[in-house]
């Protein structure tokens, strides 16, 4: 089951490429040309978001260097650990909620202090991948509509997204052996 | 929002390492990360920019449209109060598979277009007092859509392969499995989700 699991990520991304290219030359595109296109797009955006990332990583080189990180997570370890949850991860989960790219920021501190391919480093990695910024994205599109009660959207996207954190705290564990 | 955390990092961060006697490290940090974060976006300049170009011949081949037109028996079954032929189908078919994609650009403008189209409907609904919500407040297929949204619809974090490309990991796309299980499962939560709350809805009401 996680060979299968892992033999299909190794598969998906050179499969879709081909899929994907196989498609365009079907629908007899110019395939190149519109390649190109889409990577100046690429690194325009890439472009656009390092005035972010330099931000952002600065706030959360901040708040780890200053020891303020680590006290934070210190407090909440008794509990969280009772419930299978790496008490280093709680940050980057609740602040996903809100923000993609602070998200992010934590998730690189992850992957420097303890590894990309460690178990934490795995598990924040599927984690974020299979989360959505829960408080953001209603706001933008709720507001669009001028809906103000919300009903069970909220329960709703809290509920899904405990789901996927769970699994990826279940699935981390297991590739990370 | 990002203001005050950001604020909070930096401030709270500072403050906390005065008395800790961590001033020092945190010059260094502050200058690190910040070099730390431009050498991230040239790994990310070439995963990124591979991505994008993909996808672009993807969208010029009319991927996204002919995706969309496959979707139909899935949008029937989450969203059996759309009435066939609604332009609101179209919309939320197109925010989905552009959400699959992770073409995050062209599945919002369509998921905001699909909210209008809702609000239509239930105004329509009101309209001929057809158990309608009151004004102001979220359908049944508003909180559907969302909540499937917000479950994460990716097949393939690009970033997220990005990011550990640039720190070292022997296999950066190892986690594509896996994130596609996690997400699977918390979309089944979410429609297994909105059904239930859809069928207290009606009998509610």
């Amino acid at each position: 089951m996680m060979k299968l699991l892992l033999y299909l990520s190794d598969c998906m991304l050179p499969f879709m490429i081909f899929y994907i290219v196989g498609f365009g030359l079907l629908m007899k595109r110019p395939v190149y040309d519109d390649f190109v296109e889409g990577a100046k797009e690429g690194a325009r955006t890439v472009l656009g978001i390092m005035p972010t990332l330099v931000g952002l990583m600065t706030g959360v080189g901040v708040l780890r260097t200053s020891g303020l990180l680590e006290f934070l997570v210190g407090r909440m370890d008794g509990w969280l650990e009772k419930v299978g949850f790496p008490p280093q991860l709680l940050p980057a989960a609740l602040v996903k909620l809100f923000s993609s790219s602070a998200a992010t920021g934590l998730a690189l501190d992850i992957f420097k202090e303890y590894g990309p391919d460690s178990r934490l480093g795995l598990t924040v990695s599927i984690m974020l991948s299979c989360t959505e910024t829960v408080f953001y994205t209603m706001s933008i599109y709720f507001m669009s509509v001028k809906v103000k009660r919300t009903r069970y959207t909220l329960p709703g996207a809290l509920l899904a997204t405990g789901a996927g954190i769970a699994a990826s705290i279940w699935l981390g564990n297991y590739i990370g052996l | 929002m990002l203001n005050y955390l950001w604020a909070f990092m930096i401030l709270a961060g500072i403050l906390w390492a005065v008395p800790g006697g961590n001033v020092a490290a945190v010059a260094q940090g502050v200058l690190g990360a910040a070099g730390e974060a431009v050498s991230l976006c040239v790994t990310m300049l070439g995963v990124i920019s591979l991505w994008t170009g993909i996808l672009k011949v993807g969208e010029k081949a009319g991927l996204i449209d002919w995706l969309a037109g496959k979707m139909t028996p899935v949008l029937r079954f989450l969203f059996p109060g759309i009435p066939e032929g609604h332009p609101a189908n179209r919309f939320i078919a197109v925010n989905m598979i552009a959400n699959i994609l992770g073409l995050g650009w062209a599945a919002t403008p369509a998921g905001l277009k699909a909210m209008e189209e809702l609000a239509g409907l239930e105004e329509e609904r009101r309209e001929q007092s057809k158990n309608a919500v009151p004004p102001a407040a979220a359908s049944r297929e508003m909180c559907t859509f969302l909540i499937i949204n917000i479950s994460s619809l990716q097949l393939i974090p690009v970033n997220m392969i990005a990011y550990r490309t640039q720190y070292g990991s022997r296999s950066p796309a190892a986690i594509v499995g896996p994130a596609i299980a996690a997400t699977a499962v918390s979309t089944a939560v979410a429609v297994l989700f909105c059904r239930l709350m859809e069928r207290k809805d009606r009998s509610g009401r």
